[in-house]
């Protein structure tokens, strides 16, 4: 079963370890997380908790919203709402905080991944650049986007500079270093999808 | 708000060490754990750069050992550091004294500052 929750990305720093060494840190903000629905497999066909995150005015909700978050018996308005599936020991208008993780507790991370804007195919799809010397005219160029005579199109799928980044991205295989029930921290070794201040979901794997 | 949350996070870590500048001669007392015992080796030169701040801090210290230089990066909050001893204030007008490297015998000496 896994245990999940929402939290926002506050930034990196690290921590000694007694012998010396250093863990590098990201530092999570994690709920509490009111539990707002509970999807079962009678009912939804599969398992899941819906929680709400981050507390802001009634006013910036919907009428619907708000009615939802009311049927369960939470009170105020949440800025967002995310499911985790297989979190099944929980039951609606509970709060999930950081306290049901512990240090070591194998984690994924779920966030949207920093905008890189349009970005060329070296950047994105980690192609090579050609020499930037010797009257080169291929410095950063994207070479060859297929045949001529045949296919006579370029193949679906091919890739080319557009968009990158600004997407879902779940980073495997973190732990939990610490947790902090008194400040609802959760510190993570090693990096986490997005920017500062950005919304992630944290499961156990 | 959020980075006073990470400011906090590494106040808790800061250990008390005295305050030293480039130039200055310290004495490192440093913790080396030898199969299953664990004693204190002394690390004394003269600090040829402080970089970073906070939990992030470091400095590296440089002494001639047999004619060799030898160059040593401690960070400043860690665990293993026993203490530090500031032996000499030198007079230097660099907060980076790369330029010792360059430098042998009498030319590598630093000042004591006169105050």
């Amino acid at each position: 079963m896994a245990i999940g929750i929402i939290a926002k990305k506050i930034g990196m720093t690290r921590v000694f370890n007694e012998d010396g060494s250093v863990t590098p840190v990201t530092v999570l903000l994690a709920g509490p997380c009111p539990v707002v629905a509970v999807r079962t497999e009678e009912k939804d066909g599969y398992t899941a908790a819906q929680l709400a995150w981050e507390e802001v005015a009634d006013r910036k909700l919907s009428k619907a919203e708000l009615g939802h978050l009311k049927s369960a018996g939470v009170e105020g308005g949440f800025r967002r709402l995310a499911e985790i599936r297989d979190f099944a020991d929980v039951a609606a208008g509970d709060s999930v905080t950081v306290g049901r993780f512990e240090p070591g507790t194998s984690i994924k991370v779920r966030g949207i991944s920093q905008g890189k804007g349009f970005a060329g195919t070296i950047k994105r799809h980690n192609f090579h650049r050609g020499p930037m010397s010797h009257g080169s005219h291929n410095k950063r160029a994207p070479g060859s986007i297929g045949a001529s005579a045949w296919p006579s199109k370029v193949i679906k799928g091919q890739k080319m500079p557009g968009r990158m980044g600004g997407k879902n991205v779940t980073q495997l295989g973190l732990k939990v270093v610490k947790v902090d029930e008194e400040k609802n921290l959760l510190l993570v070794k090693g990096s986490v999808p997005g920017h500062k201040n950005g919304f992630v979901v944290v499961v156990s794997e | 708000m959020s980075m006073n949350l990470i400011h906090d996070l590494d106040r808790e870590q800061l250990r008390e060490v005295p305050q030293f500048k480039a130039g200055d001669t310290v004495r490192v007392h440093f913790r080396v754990i030898e199969g299953s015992r664990e004693r204190i080796q002394v690390f004394e030169g003269s600090v040829i750069k402080i970089q970073g701040s906070g939990i992030h801090e470091s400095f590296t210290v440089r002494k001639q050992s047999f004619g060799v230089g030898v160059e040593r990066t401690f960070p400043m909050h860690t665990p293993k550091i026993d203490k530090v001893e500031v032996r000499m204030i030198g007079d230097v007008r660099r907060a980076k004294l790369y330029y010792l490297r360059d430098k042998l015998g009498k030319k590598a000496r630093i000042r004591e500052k006169q105050s």
